[in-house]
């Protein structure tokens, strides 16, 4: 574990980093010379239409994938940066339950829909060790409260849910844990536009407060432009405009980009 | 023809040699579900046909061997495997625990305490602790693989959520050896401390599912649990109808449709033994006459 103060120092080098990452599936290339770093705090946003290559890059981001090309690089606790290939199968699986997080687009992928709420926050504690019922009990009601889940409904299993509810309860599950780092697969994708508004708000609050890093996979620009920093347009697996989401949203350079920008309906 | 109609305690010297096999690493990592090619044994799968391999591939013709069926050493199964040894194997059987080299069970372990070079084969069901949890097996072999027993625990957690303790009342989970969780097939865990250090050799054979695990003498074996809620066994409150016995893990029996009920030791060969001792509970008729005959 790293000291505060080192921590701070840590800020000015990056968290993940992807150096020419590509992935074909045969002949089928799904992204291809993507590079960039993500320092610690830092929100990126990859936005793209269907089929550009977005999530396949989240999944090499998040070592799910074995890339055909390139590498990505993270950050470790001890600060040294490590090959994410080069990792164990228990190193790379014990990341992803404690410094990492990982928001899917549909919520019954990243909970357990069978076990109450609060076990479903609770488990990666129990993962890395916690045996106090009452603490582990206590920790994921405060965490509910923080997403704004009701506490009574804490022994509630997350079938009985609706969708903005599980997708918020997937977010304190992966947040227990205090992660560095998550990662989000069109978070917002199926909601409604207020509950989309009102997870949104959630996020950008919970991220600024913890200070977390993040990559954000959506089509929608909205999203982008509430949530994250930077941003990066993706066509045909390859970026084709990268720079500060405001520079990028309000004077779009590639005329893809100004497409997508221009498609957006007015409120 | 004089040729035996079968070899040898049923099973062909080549299949014995292919479990024996798997028993030692079996062994050899305490805890560990070592995969077998199980075979097809005459009586259905759910009669313990896991459990009649592994006892088939180490039974001698010096064995004695005892069968219980929920402690009962005189329930259809006890019998019918008993029989089929005595049949097959020619081997001594009893119903006392203290004599038995073998003792293959169903859902207990014996009250008598083990003693070194005995065998307990225990039959098993469902080897996979977590398959309800996690339903992808290929998911639950790397957890194994990589000691990720968070999951574990959210089942404990769940019943204490539910129910304000824990209530799994048998199949409860433990750590061999500070390293495998294990499912200790459907015993109550009233039995569950017996295993912890245990002089006699514990197989589990699960034939269904083509896996064999043990625990080696004198093993570890830990209870999960929560610091804040313990492990506890769990008994009926009552001393046994027929013996008295106040430690002995019940049974209870409803005996009329008012709701009356007795509660008598699930383990025949302590109850009786108890009895010919001059123990007498609330029921017992005068001296007892019948005892289960090999």
């Amino acid at each position: 574990m790293a000291e505060p103060q080192s921590l701070s120092q840590d800020n000015d080098q990056p968290l993940l980093v992807a150096d020419n990452l590509g992935k074909n599936y045969g002949r089928l290339t799904a992204c291809r010379d993507v590079s960039f770093a993500l320092y610690p705090g830092e929100v990126l946003a990859v936005v793209g239409e269907s089929g550009s290559g977005k999530s396949t890059l989240l999944q090499l981001l998040s070592a799910q994938l074995a890339p055909s090309a390139g590498r990505v690089s993270y950050r470790m606790r001890d600060g040294v940066l490590r090959d994410l290939e080069a990792l164990g199968e228990a190193e790379r699986r014990f990341l992803f339950r404690t410094d990492w997080g990982y928001v899917h687009q549909d919520p019954a992928l990243g909970l357990r829909m069978a076990v109450s709420a609060g076990a479903n926050v609770g488990e990666r504690l129990m993962a890395v060790g916690w045996n106090h019922y009452g603490r582990i009990r206590d920790t994921a009601s405060s965490w509910l409260e923080r997403v704004e889940i009701d506490t009574g409904r804490i022994d509630d299993a997350p079938r009985t849910y609706s969708g903005g509810m599980r997708q918020r309860l997937q977010i304190a599950r992966n947040l227990v844990t205090e992660p560095r780092l998550v990662f989000m697969d069109e978070p917002t994708g199926g909601l409604d536009v207020s509950v989309q508004a009102r997870l949104l708000d959630l996020m950008r609050n919970l991220v600024s407060e913890l200070g977390l890093a993040a990559v954000v996979v959506t089509h929608d620009l909205a999203v982008a432009r509430l949530l994250s920093h930077r941003v990066m347009v993706m066509k045909g697996g390859l970026v084709i405009e990268t720079g500060l989401t405001d520079q990028v949203l309000d004077d779009p350079r590639e005329p893809y980009t100004q497409l997508l920008v221009s498609s957006i309906l007015p409120a | 023809m004089n040729a035996p109609a079968y070899n040898f305690a049923y099973l062909d010297e080549q299949t014995k040699r292919m479990i024996r096999r798997a028993i030692l690493k079996a062994i050899a990592i305490p805890g560990y579900q070592v995969p077998f090619a199980s075979r097809e044994m005459p009586m259905p799968y759910g009669w313990g046909t896991g459990g009649v391999q592994v006892t088939a591939a180490i039974l001698g013709p010096e064995d004695v061997l005892k069968v219980i069926d929920q402690g009962s050493d005189d329930t259809t199964n006890a019998i019918s495997i008993r029989k089929f040894f005595g049949k097959t194997a020619g081997v001594a059987t009893t119903t006392s625990t203290v004599d038995a080299t073998v003792i293959q069970t169903r859902h207990r372990i014996p009250e008598a305490p083990l003693h070194g070079g005995q065998i307990l084969v225990y039959q098993v069901p469902i080897p996979e602790p977590l398959r309800f949890l996690e339903p992808r097996e290929t998911e639950t072999r790397r957890m194994h693989a990589l000691g990720e027993y968070g999951l574990m625990h959210v089942k404990l957690y769940e019943d204490i959520a539910r129910f304000g303790h824990i209530a799994t009342s048998y199949a409860y989970p433990v750590k061999v050896n500070a390293r495998y969780v294990m499912d200790p097939s459907p015993t109550p865990k009233f039995d569950n401390p017996k295993m912890d250090n245990c002089p006699a050799l514990q197989l589990f054979g699960a034939g269904r599912e083509k896996r064999i695990y043990a625990i080696p003498p004198y093993t570890t074996v830990v209870s999960l649990d929560f610091e804040d809620h313990p492990f506890t066994r769990y008994r009926f409150d009552a001393p046994c109808a027929l013996c008295g016995a106040g430690d002995s893990y019940l049974d209870e029996i409803v005996i009329d449709d008012q709701g009356g009920r007795m509660f008598v030791c699930s383990d025949t060969d302590y109850c009786e033994g108890r009895q010919s001792a001059g123990h007498r509970g609330s029921e017992s008729a005068a001296p007892h006459k019948e005892r289960a005959h090999g």
